[in-house]
Order: C-alpha cells, then structure tokens, then sequence
C-alpha cells in the first residue's frame, strides 16, 4: 500500500489540478492529432530557426576568420579555422581567459554546494515536516528575491572593502549564495512535496529513522528535483554580471566580468567576440539542456509542473 | 495563508502532536515547544544567513538614502533629510532613468508573453520534430546574457558587418540593387535595440510557462467544446485563454522581477547612452563612477519601493496557483 509512484497518486488525485490533468493530457486522448498540424510545424519550425539565428550565426562566425566575419554581405560559406579560439585564449595578446573562467567555475560550484546545504534541509521544514505559517516562511523567501540586487550593492561593496574582502572570489561565493537560496528553497520545496505522504507514514509505521527514510524514500524521488535544482543555481551564478563588476577585480574577476572587455569595439574582432561569447555559454548551455526536463518547474519556482 | 496551511494534509500525517493525557502541562508544554524547535531548526540557518546578507544592507542604505556622502568628498559628509530622494525624484538623469525602466519592462514583458504564446500554441500541435524546435527555441535563454548582448551589439546590430544590414544587402543584391537600406539601430533607436535583444532572451522562458500552461489545460471540456461544433477561435477565447490566465500572470510578474533589474544589456550595448540608462544602471553609475552614495542609496530605495509595488501582484498571482499546488 506504500508504493505509490507520485505520478500514480497525482493521477488519483480528481479535481482542477495542474498536475493531474498534466499526465492525462500525456495520454491517448488527445482528438486528431494530425489535423492542421502541417502549417502549424512549419510555421513553428521557421520561428524556432528564426530565434535559433543569432546563436547559430555566433557559432557560425566564431570558426571564420576575422577577415571572412566582418564582411557585407555575410559570407556564409567561408573556410571554417580554429584562429578565433587560438586568438581568444590569448594566442597572440598574452592575456588568458582561464582565470576569468576558473573564478566563474569557483563562484558557480560552491555556492551552489552551500545552496544546496542550506535549501534542502530548510525545504524538508517548509514541506515533508512542516512548521507551523510555512507559508509565510515561504513568502519571506520569496520577498527577498524581488528586491533588486542593486539596492544592496553599495552597503555590501562598503562591507567588503572595509573587511578587506574586495576582490576575493569567496566573497562572491556568499553573495550568490544568498542570490540564488530563496529560489532554491522555492524549487526545493516544490520538489519534495512530489513525495508521497504515504510512503512518509509507512516509512514511519515500519519505524524507519531520519536518516534510513531520507535516503530511501526522500531521495529517490527528490533527486531529480535536486540536481535540476543545481543546475539552475549553477546558471544563475555563472551569468551574473552587476555583483562580479562592483565586489571583483583583476584577481578575482569572473567569466562575465572578462566579457566586458569586448563591450567597445577593437578593430576586426567580431570571431574572437563569437568564440569568448561560445566558450563562455557552453557551460550554461550544457546545464541548461541536462535540466531541461524540471526548467519549467525550477524556473516558475515550482508554480508550473 | 494560514487557510492554505490548514488544508494541507502533510500536517495532519505527522506525529508531532504530543498526546496531552500523560505527565503534567508543564511538561507537555516543554516537550510541544522542543518539537517546534526541531521542527524549525533544519530552516534556521538558511533563514538567518538570507537575513544577514540580504536583510541588513537594505537597512544600511536606507541609512544611507539620507546621508550627504560623496567618498571623493570626505568633509561633506552629514545628514542630508530628504535631499537624495528630491534629487532623484527631479533630476532629469533619474527621471529619464524611471521612464526608461517602466518603458523596457513593460514592453519586452508584453511582446516576449505575446511571442511566447503564439509559440507555445505552434509547439502544442504535434508535428515532425517538435522536440528539436523546442530545444532551438530555448537556446537564447542559454546563452550568457553578456556574450547575449555581445552578440547582438556586435555581431547583429552592427552598422558595417552586423547580420541585419548584410542580411539587406544579401537580399537586395538578389534583385540586381546594390543600393540596399541599412540600419543602425544602436544609434538611431538604441532603447529599441536593447529591446528587441531582450525580447529575443525572454520569449523562450515565457514560452515554456505558456507551453506548460497549455498541457495542463482539461482536455475533456476542450473535446465536448469541439463535439458541440465550437469553433477553434471560441475554444481559444473561451476555454484556452480564460486557463491560460494565470500562466501568463505568472510569466509577466516573474519576467517583470528579472527586468526591471536589469544591467547586463544596457550596460553592454550602450552603455547607459542615448536616454536608455535604466535605473539599475543609473545607480551602478551614480555610486561607482561618481561616488555619489547617498544620491545612488536613494535611487536604490526608490527601485525598491517601485519593485514592490508590482511584487504585491507577483505574489498574489503565485500564490493563487501555490494555492491550488497546496490543496491537493
């Protein structure tokens, strides 16, 4: 009686539900799925390469060379070569983006980690054990993310400046920590209600501990959730711009940070800005497609299935 | 709130609830509070480290928002009453700065849900390849939004090899014209290009919240609508958007957060020039390049107040299908 799978009981549940009516719509009722169907793909697929242009054409560009990018009309079909790559990891300049990128790679993974540490056991509280007006725990959370960063960014560089902590990549850390707990918290929350209640009280009926009934009823259905979780704290972290260019410098300065060298124009260097701009995305792009599943759910905090 | 908290059932799974027949009240009462304080102490760091790092600042600058204080300027320091807030509130920099924020959010939120829906109705169909087109549509959401506004300022917008003119010249040059028209829309219409790169990196998200909206819509009543001969426009008007509603609330006052704080494109492709510096921008240039902390604390309260204004309806429009999520 304790095995119900979430989407067993979400389909037992009746009613004007999001989720419900979700996993049935996944099923065979759908009425004439062919019809009118041909214009819509085609219409939908010449948009979807229309929104897909500036990122194919920035793919496109990196591998020209600088003479081939800057050309009117665009010449699409020049010899592809790796020298924007070359030129961008400071072939010729000297000046090497992998501080930039490691920095972004240090700022991104740990405070994702401490995150983490922090929004599930405070997720556990707002949903498998309750406390007492969650809710509005809930909306705390919540509050904080809607003031915008740029209200507190002046007493915070006042802060690190004064405790010395101006260009020290570990501060940073803790500011996207606290940028991206409230939303982790929400999607978190989200997550773990996706555990059956009866497969909480039969784990407590058959007098499982804490720990014995997070890691094999919690877990298992609260996995996915999680590292969709991280990856959405991970993208969130690795784009920011405004805090890595007030608290950040030479030492400490991240991927972003390293972009806005290329803000002004620099003579013919359009692949090089195409190749910074695809070395610089791929992470999130990689993590964005391994989430891409809970995005949805992660990115409307849970308010979406 | 506390009616959605009742009706959840999770509270009433729990054995926390000591059982009040054994040992005395006093007892009891310790042992109901130390259950409470278990209870709560998984949230409390996560509770008090948001509070320290996000709480506590906001008061110094409100603090702050009162005081004289130029860094370049030490002797002037001093309290200041509400000269920062006339300051920003009349002078033509920040007004300029407020007109520009409420114009950018307002319009790239209203044309990324516009374009978002129509979308998210095309990707409803089932077709060939359906899958690939949605992963092509949510790349622009996935790429950095500086190198986003990198690409853009550089690679699309530019006046002399940007796409958009050798796109024209491509295709007037298939006419026999090598006279074709060429933009520059950075300094001819610098807000629109911010804009239009905006619009491109938010339609995706809006999309995907519409999409998810769409499949979550009843099919049944959709199928005796069509039975009972309705036709697909009524189905839309009076089944799909009425369901749609809080999908788009939701996008809108969620897009509305991230953009109205935005800094990454203004600061990428003007530079705050030409009339388009938002008031996020304008505070990052008030505070770090003129010093100006007590001016740039009292534009940064202004945002605040401003952001809460539109947060009030954010949380009652997520609360409404929290609501729903809770009542299960």
């Amino acid at each position: 009686m304790s095995t119900l799978t979430p989407t067993e009981r979400r389909a037992s549940v009746p009613g004007p539900n999001v989720r419900s009516t979700g996993s049935r719509r996944r099923g065979k009722s759908r009425m004439d799925p062919t019809r009118n169907n041909t214009a819509a793909g085609i219409a939908a697929w010449l948009l979807a390469l229309l929104f897909a242009v500036p990122v194919l054409w920035m793919i496109l560009t990196s591998f020209h060379s600088e003479t081939d990018a800057a050309t009117n009309p665009p010449s699409i079909a020049a010899d592809l070569t790796l020298d924007a790559y070359q030129e961008f990891f400071g072939a010729t300049s000297g000046v090497s983006p992998w501080p930039s990128l490691i920095n972004s790679a240090t700022a991104s993974i740990f405070s994702t980690v401490l995150v983490l540490l922090l929004a599930i056991p405070a997720a556990y509280a707002l949903s498998i054990r309750p406390v007492k007006k969650w809710s509005d725990v809930m909306f705390f959370f919540l509050s904080t993310k809607m003031m915008p960063v740029v209200a507190a960014v002046l007493p915070l560089y006042l802060v690190a400046k004064n405790i010395g902590a101006l260009d020290n990549i570990w501060f940073l850390v803790l500011m996207y920590t606290s940028m991206n707990l409230p939303i982790a918290v929400w999607m978190m929350r989200s997550f773990l209600d996706e555990v059956p209640v009866e497969m909480l009280e039969a784990a407590q009926i058959d007098g499982a501990g804490l720990l014995l009934t997070l890691r094999k009823v919690v877990a298992p259905v609260a996995m996915p959730g999680i590292a969709a979780t991280a990856l959405i704290c991970f993208i969130f972290s690795w784009n920011e711009l405004l805090l890595a260019r007030v608290l950040t410098g030479v030492v400490a300065g991240t991927a972003p940070v390293f972009l806005t060298g290329f803000v002004s124009g620099q003579g013919l260097f359009l692949a090089k800005v195409c190749a910074a701009a695809v070395v610089v995305s791929l992470p999130v792009l990689f993590a964005g497609f391994a989430a891409q599943d809970k995005l949805v759910q992660g990115l409307s905090l849970g308010a979406v299935k | 709130m506390t009616n959605a908290a009742t009706r959840v059932s999770r509270h009433g799974s729990t054995t926390a609830k000591p059982s009040r027949d054994t040992g005395d009240t006093r007892d009891t009462r310790a042992r109901e509070r130390a259950v409470a304080w278990v209870r709560r102490a998984p949230l409390l760091p996560a509770l008090i480290f948001l509070i320290i790092v996000t709480q506590l600042p906001f008061v110094v600058t409100l603090f702050i928002s009162f005081m004289n204080w130029n860094s370049l300027s030490p002797d002037t320091t001093g309290f200041a009453g509400f000269d920062n807030y006339i300051q920003v509130l009349t002078d033509p920099y920040f007004l300029q700065a407020i007109v520009t924020t409420i114009v950018m959010t307002v319009s790239v939120v209203l044309a990324s849900l516009l374009l978002g829906l129509g979308l998210a109705l095309l990707l409803d169909k089932k077709f060939i390849g359906r899958g690939l087109a949605r992963t092509l549509l949510i790349a622009p959401f996935l790429v950095v939004p500086v190198a986003a506004a990198l690409i853009w300022k550089h690679a699309i917008l530019n006046p002399v090899y940007g796409l958009i003119n050798g796109t024209l010249t491509w295709v007037w040059s298939l006419f026999g014209s090598d006279a074709p028209p060429q933009t520059d829309l950075l300094s001819s219409a610098p807000l629109l290009a911010i804009i239009m790169s905006l619009v491109w990196q938010w339609t995706p998200f809006m999309m995907l919240i519409l999409l998810a909206g769409l499949q979550s819509r009843p099919m049944d009543t959709v199928e005796a609508a069509q039975m009972d001969g309705a036709t697909p426009w009524a189905i839309f008007h009076h089944l799909t958007l009425p369901h749609l509603r809080q999908y788009l609330e939701l996008g809108g006052l969620l897009g509305a957060i991230y953009i109205v704080q935005n800094f990454d494109a203004v600061f990428t492709l003007t530079s705050g020039g030409l009339g388009t510096a938002n008031l996020p921008y304008a505070i990052y240039e008030t505070f770090y390049y003129a010093n100006e902390y007590g001016l740039a604390s009292a534009a940064g309260v202004v945002v605040v107040i401003g952001t809460i204004i539109v947060a009030t309806f954010a949380l009652r429009t997520v609360f409404s299908l929290f609501k729903k999520e809770a009542a299960r």
